[in-house]
């Protein structure tokens, strides 16, 4: 293609996204189509899906096109934005109207699936904006809002029930106590097991910099516990469990025993203590010297230094230790499934065991968008606290 | 005002203050110079407690400073250091306010404590109150750390080498106006410094030491005349020891009265140094002197910088 000479490309990421995208579509089933839910299915490329109803989809994506050529300036940045948020929500309607079309009907056995095209394409969708979003304003806490809003028209979809004929949706639709249980005790066990180890994490944290020689012994032991596989160490909790619940009796009937969340919970933790520690003592660390000497100079006692100098200004990185652990739990979680402890991961195995593909990512996407939105939270928290001081 | 008898400090098996004996006078703007490891800031920081001492005892206001809580007298004194250490958390309101806080005054005084203080420094409250430290400059930030000592109207000022992180210009400044906040409050202060200069500038007395020891003290004057040893000497400079006693006088006790003459006048209130540097510039060996207002005062002679007896 030969550009005119005053032509230029001004947005080199945009303009790449767009082309793999293209490629992704071109080589790619954006669904497939299976007779029932076990049988893996027969792609549909997009290609065969575009006809005059849904040409639509084209205007946001031509739009996106021209953007790289335009001026690089606020309105053009919004303008991305909003065409790339319009092309994500375009591709799940064209999914969820197909699975309509194609598997209608509530006796219908037919699963319409998203295919290789449809991920790749959504997920270019999500940087597109995100990028756009990153050009458009460099404020922490507006682009995490502004990146939470792109969601929102998939999410308005979802409820509307436009989607509901895609596989992964039926498969939600026949499991639904199951799922909205699992998806609850995932999050109680998440917070079952933050707590405590927050709580354990200060003393330790503190203790830990105020004495460099415990410090070591302490990141020692922590890291040894990081290094034990994750079922390895839920398997090891079983035995000392099951032990401790014969002996005491008042404990099982608490509902403590080898299996469960007892042992869930307590490996949660115990994997927590590493970066929660490790992230306060570096909180306090990265505190200027200067600062606490003035404090104690102008007459501030010991505890008073602590919560009114070295703990505010240690925060930020003591929030982002949590932050970095409370993903890293949400993931965790999934194999605690394996000692029964419930949560989204029994459903993934479940889906594993009778190899339905969509049964597993019933499972697994809620534990992504979980992961993402706990980080969001306490990322927008970060950048609320630090503008508050900027 | 404070008293150290036979004080001593060890750190690791190094004297750093060495059966030290000093009284400061209340009211007295005293400098404590030396290189570094000379013990000067040991001695500063063992005032207010931030280094307790290992034998000897020292005195404030009479009693031994360990009979008070160490909280309780150092919010009795100001502190101000070189890093000047305001919390980066608090807006320049709070991080003045934060002793006063402490005193528990009520809200209402210590905001106008806070306004004076943003005066007293030349900071516009209105502009600055609100603001962030890391929105102001370096000299900024020192004027707010000064004012943050002075806060609770301490009854002595410590500082640790307070002007030393900033550029000449600005440093100058705020010796001015530390000198000037001597003059208005009479407050006994304290301040540690490596800076000859600062010291002959500042101090009413200074205190020379050297691994922990009193080589000389008294008035800045009799450093320059009366040095006691060579030490002092390389410290005060041998080649322009001249050049600061003229730094130590004003051209108003020099000048002769009732004498005339035409040309570019210098004002009385410049120090001699400054008035030589005048004489070589303009290649003259009389200048005629005026006061502020431009009023003519006298004629100041070269050879009387010479004699240096101040005119009757």
């Amino acid at each position: 293609m030969i550009l005119p000479a005053e032509v230029t490309v001004k947005n080199r990421v945009l303009l790449t996204l767009l082309i793999l995208m293209v490629l992704a579509d071109l080589c790619l089933p954006l669904l497939t189509d299976a007779p029932n839910r076990l049988i893996s299915g027969q792609g549909i490329s997009l290609y065969a899906l575009l006809n005059s109803h849904s040409a639509w989809l084209l205007l946001p994506f031509c739009v996106l096109v021209a953007l790289p050529l335009a001026p690089q300036i606020l309105r053009t940045h919004v303008l991305a934005v909003l065409c790339a948020t319009l092309l994500l929500c375009g591709f799940c309607l064209l999914a969820g109207l197909t699975a309509q079309r194609l598997a209608g009907g509530d006796d219908s056995l037919v699963r319409i699936s998203f295919g290789g095209a449809f991920w790749i394409s959504s997920g270019l969708c999500c940087l597109m904006a995100s990028d756009a979003i990153a050009r458009a304003t460099s404020r922490h806490a507006l682009r995490i809002l502004a990146n939470c809003l792109v969601f929102v028209p998939v999410a308005v979809l979802l409820l509307s029930g436009q989607l509901d004929h895609l596989s992964i949706l039926k498969e939600y639709a026949n499991r639904k106590d199951v799922f909205d249980d699992a998806l609850l005790r995932h999050v109680e066990i998440l917070i079952l097991s933050l707590m405590p180890a927050v709580v354990l994490a200060l003393p330790l944290g503190l203790a830990g910099f105020r004495r460099p020689r415990l410090r070591h012994a302490l990141f020692s032991v922590l890291n040894l516990i990081q290094t034990i596989p994750s079922i390895a160490l839920f398997g090891l909790l079983i035995a000392p469990l099951a032990v401790l619940a014969r002996q005491l009796p008042w404990l099982a009937e608490h509902g403590i025993s080898g299996i469960g969340m007892a042992p869930a919970v307590i490996a949660l933790v115990l994997y927590s203590l590493l970066p929660l520690v490790r992230s306060i003592v570096a909180g306090l660390e990265q505190v200027p010297p200067a600062v606490v000497e003035a404090a104690l100079g102008m007459g501030m006692t010991g505890s008073q230094v602590f919560l009114h100098v070295e703990m505010p200004l240690a925060l930020p990185v003591l929030l982002s230790g949590i932050r970095v652990t409370a993903v890293q739990a949400v993931g965790l979680t999934v194999v605690a499934a394996l000692i029964g402890a419930g949560g989204l991961g029994a459903i993934v195995f479940q889906g594993l065991l009778s190899s339905a593909l969509d049964l597993v990512l019933l499972g697994v996407i809620p534990v992504v968008v979980l992961a993402v939105i706990v980080d969001s939270v306490f990322k927008f928290i970060v950048a609320s606290i630090e503008t508050a001081r900027a | 005002m404070i008293e150290f008898h036979q004080v001593c400090k060890q750190f690791d098996h190094r004297k750093a203050v060495d059966h030290l004996t000093l009284t400061i006078a209340e009211g007295e703007f005293t400098v404590l110079i030396g290189a570094s490891g000379s013990g000067k800031s040991t001695t500063l920081k063992m005032i207010n407690r931030l280094v307790e001492h290992d034998a000897g005892y020292i005195r404030f206001a009479g009693e031994e400073i360990r009979s008070f809580k160490a909280e309780d007298i150092r919010r009795r004194m100001g502190y101000a250091i070189q890093s000047i250490g305001l919390f980066p958390h608090w807006t320049v309101e709070q991080n003045i306010g934060a002793v006063p806080q402490l005193l528990k005054w009520p809200r209402k005084r210590i905001r106008a404590r806070v306004a004076e203080l943003l005066e007293l420094l030349h900071l516009d409250p209105e502009h600055f109150r609100r603001r962030y430290p890391h929105q102001l400059s370096g000299g900024q930030q020192q004027r707010v750390g000064v004012a943050r000592a002075l806060a609770a109207d301490p009854e002595v000022l410590l500082m640790d080498e307070p002007f030393g992180a900033l550029d000449p210009v600005t440093r100058a400044a705020l010796q001015i106006e530390i000198a000037r906040i001597h003059q208005l409050s009479g407050r006994t202060i304290v301040l540690v410094t490596h800076d000859i200069d600062e010291a002959l500038r500042l101090a009413d007395r200074i205190v020379l030491l050297d691994h922990g020891q009193i080589i000389q003290q008294g008035p800045p004057a009799s450093f320059l005349t009366d040095p006691a040893n060579d030490l002092v000497r390389d410290f005060v400079g041998r080649s322009d020891i001249g050049i600061k006693l003229l730094s130590l006088e004003i051209v108003a006790h020099y000048l002769r009265r009732g004498e005339h003459l035409t040309g570019q006048p210098i004002l009385d209130s410049f120090n001699l140094r400054e008035a030589l540097s005048a004489f070589v510039a303009r290649r003259v060996d009389a200048l005629p002197v005026v006061d502020v207002h431009g009023q003519a005062l006298g004629v100041l002679h070269f050879a009387d910088l010479l004699s240096r007896k101040p005119a009757a």
